[in-house]
């Protein structure tokens, strides 16, 4: 929608435009400047913008008082597992599903979006209970399997639509030529899909990381990601918001950064191919 | 290509994804449906039986009960309305010709990365906190008294907090949208003296339709179990006024410890959320051409 504009027209719109996109943002950079003030300077009134005084110790006492580290590996491990393991379940059922379609491809695929619909809450207590009598209870392995299986249905639509821009005759060509369908996959599909295959893995990692209902409730301690690392942070006690923001900070910051690199990728992947 | 043994292979391919759905779905829902029938609570765990429809009645006779549905609905309802609307205008605005549209999407798409459990707070406590919020402090410097948000207005607070939350990700699905809209058709009815209210009503709504359809669709499966949100700021409070479904069964397991209530409560919000998901699919799975 490129038109000739006056250059006082653009300057208006990227005014008005850049005040809104501030205003959105705004709640994470006070949150970030918060971290870095001392607690007297986070709840001074007037509040502080630029006077305030600068310090590291908050980010000191919230490494010191929680083990962080062993959070954020939690956190890598289930979003990173649950996706791969999601991928490879959802990839042949989405090639089936894109390149030999039956009359219920379009039910099955609406069938499986319906059970995300399921409120988690409904059904907390059978999952506790199944979770504790199986060993899968504040395991990163339970939590691998269950976050897999939540967003299973979303794997599956998102590589789906990839799968059907892709035309049908390279993959009979390769037939002819005698591929089997593991090489088909591997070797004719797969790099093509290359592109959807990493938006639906990026979409899925920040879900499974943003993921803060299972998390919390089938952990812990052991398997217990950064979702838990900032409930335990969450009971206010004297003189806590920087060391709150500075603990927020942390949660947030490795999935802002990787969803800032990846923006674009994962606006594409997240519109599941409905919107070119 | 659909030779029968290809046919046979696709099946076979699309099997596990089906059976493990179907197990993931099905365990937990024939559990839940058992306990709804029982006597179980964890506070009283020798008296067990079989009690009919009393957690059912319990459910609907409950004060509580029809606050929950309409909160639950209101959410759900007020999200989507404030995300599509300003989503529309801030994707209009952004999509405008101007400078530092790239670094200015990625200021737009940041609150999506926050986990609910942090954007909870972060409202919570540096924004609507009635004595060192940020929004105190502007009442203040204006001359009024701070507003008690979550305690004066606790729903429409959640409302606040969960769109905030959703905006960016319709509002970028609308920004991408709008990008792959010709200009050519924009510039020709502009010519012909069309409004810039008619264009936007005849040429760039039916072009937004199949965005916003799938803006409502991904954003109601995610607002209809909303928890963590409230559990963070309200508690379902004060009194009731911020209770919705979801939380009001996590009430009944974890604070009344009464496991054939919430297993009651868990069904009738499946049942509430397949109703939605019905009206969803029948009226706007059309536009998906899946």
């Amino acid at each position: 929608m490129a038109r000739a504009v006056t250059t006082k027209r653009k300057i208006i719109y990227t005014a008005a435009a850049w005040a809104v996109g501030l205003i959105i943002f705004f709640p994470v950079l006070w949150t970030i400047l918060t971290s870095f003030k001392t607690e007297a300077s986070a709840v001074a009134t007037p509040p502080e913008f630029l006077s305030a005084d600068w310090t590291l110790q908050n980010y000191a006492d919230v490494w010191a008082r929680s083990d962080y580290p062993r959070f954020f590996w939690n956190s890598v491990v289930i979003a990173f597992g649950s996706t791969l393991l999601g991928l490879v379940i959802a990839i042949p059922a989405a090639w089936s599903m894109a390149f030999v379609p039956g009359k219920r491809t379009k039910d099955l695929l609406m069938w499986m979006l319906s059970t995300k619909m399921m409120p988690a809450v409904g059904v907390l207590i059978p999952m506790y209970l199944l979770f504790q009598r199986t060993g899968l209870f504040d395991t990163r392995i339970g939590l691998i399997l269950a976050l897999m299986l939540m967003n299973l249905p979303i794997i599956v639509w998102m590589l789906y639509t990839y799968f059907k821009e892709i035309p049908g005759e390279i993959l009979e060509a390769a037939r002819m030529d005698g591929a089997s369908l593991r090489n088909e996959i591997i070797h004719v599909l797969t790099p093509m899909a290359l592109p959807g295959i990493a938006s639906t893995m990026l979409l899925n990692i920040i879900l499974a990381w943003n993921e803060s209902f299972w998390t919390i409730t089938l952990t812990t301690t052991d398997a217990a990601p950064l979702s838990a690392f900032i409930a335990s942070f969450s009971a206010p006690q004297g003189l806590f918001y920087a060391k709150l923001s500075a603990a927020s900070t942390m949660a947030i910051a490795p999935i802002l950064i990787l969803g800032w690199f990846s923006q674009k990728q994962l606006v594409r992947g997240l519109t599941f191919g409905a919107v070119k | 290509m659909s030779t029968t043994s290809t046919r046979a292979a696709a099946r076979l391919m699309v099997a596990p994804s089906v059976i493990l759905l179907f197990i993931w779905m099905l365990v937990p829902l024939v559990m839940t449906v058992y306990f709804s029938f029982r006597l179980y609570r964890l506070l009283s765990p020798d008296r067990t039986g079989w009690v009919g429809f009393n957690n059912y009645a319990w459910f609907f006779h409950s004060p509580d009960f029809w606050t929950a549905v309409i909160n639950t609905l209101l959410l759900v309802g007020g999200v989507l309305i404030i995300t599509v609307v300003l989503g529309i205008l801030i994707a209009l605005l952004i999509d405008q010709p101007i400078w530092g549209q790239g670094p200015l999407r990625i200021l737009v798409i940041s609150p999506f990365f926050v986990m609910p459990p942090v954007a909870a707070s972060i409202w919570e406590n540096l924004f609507m906190h009635p004595q060192n919020g940020l929004l105190a402090a502007i009442s203040q410097g204006l001359g009024y008294r701070p507003i008690l948000y979550l305690e004066a207005y606790p729903m429409a607070s959640v409302i606040f907090i969960t769109a905030w939350e959703w905006l960016p990700f319709a509002t970028l699905i609308l920004l991408t949208a709008l990008q792959s809209m010709s200009s050519e058709q924009l510039e020709a009815a502009e010519m012909d003296g069309a409004s810039a209210l008619s264009r936007f009503r005849y040429l760039l709504l039916p072009h937004l339709s199949r965005a916003i359809t799938v803006v409502i669709l991904i954003q109601t499966i995610f607002l209809l179990g909303i928890f963590g949100e409230i559990f963070t700021t309200t508690q379902g409070g004060p009194g009731n006024a911020s209770t919705t479904l979801p939380y009001m069964i996590y009430k009944q397991a974890l604070i009344a410890k009464d496991i054939g209530r919430a297993a009651a409560g868990g069904m009738i919000a499946v049942i509430l959320a397949n109703i939605v998901a019905v009206f969803l699919m029948r009226g706007i799975g059309k536009h998906l051409d899946a």
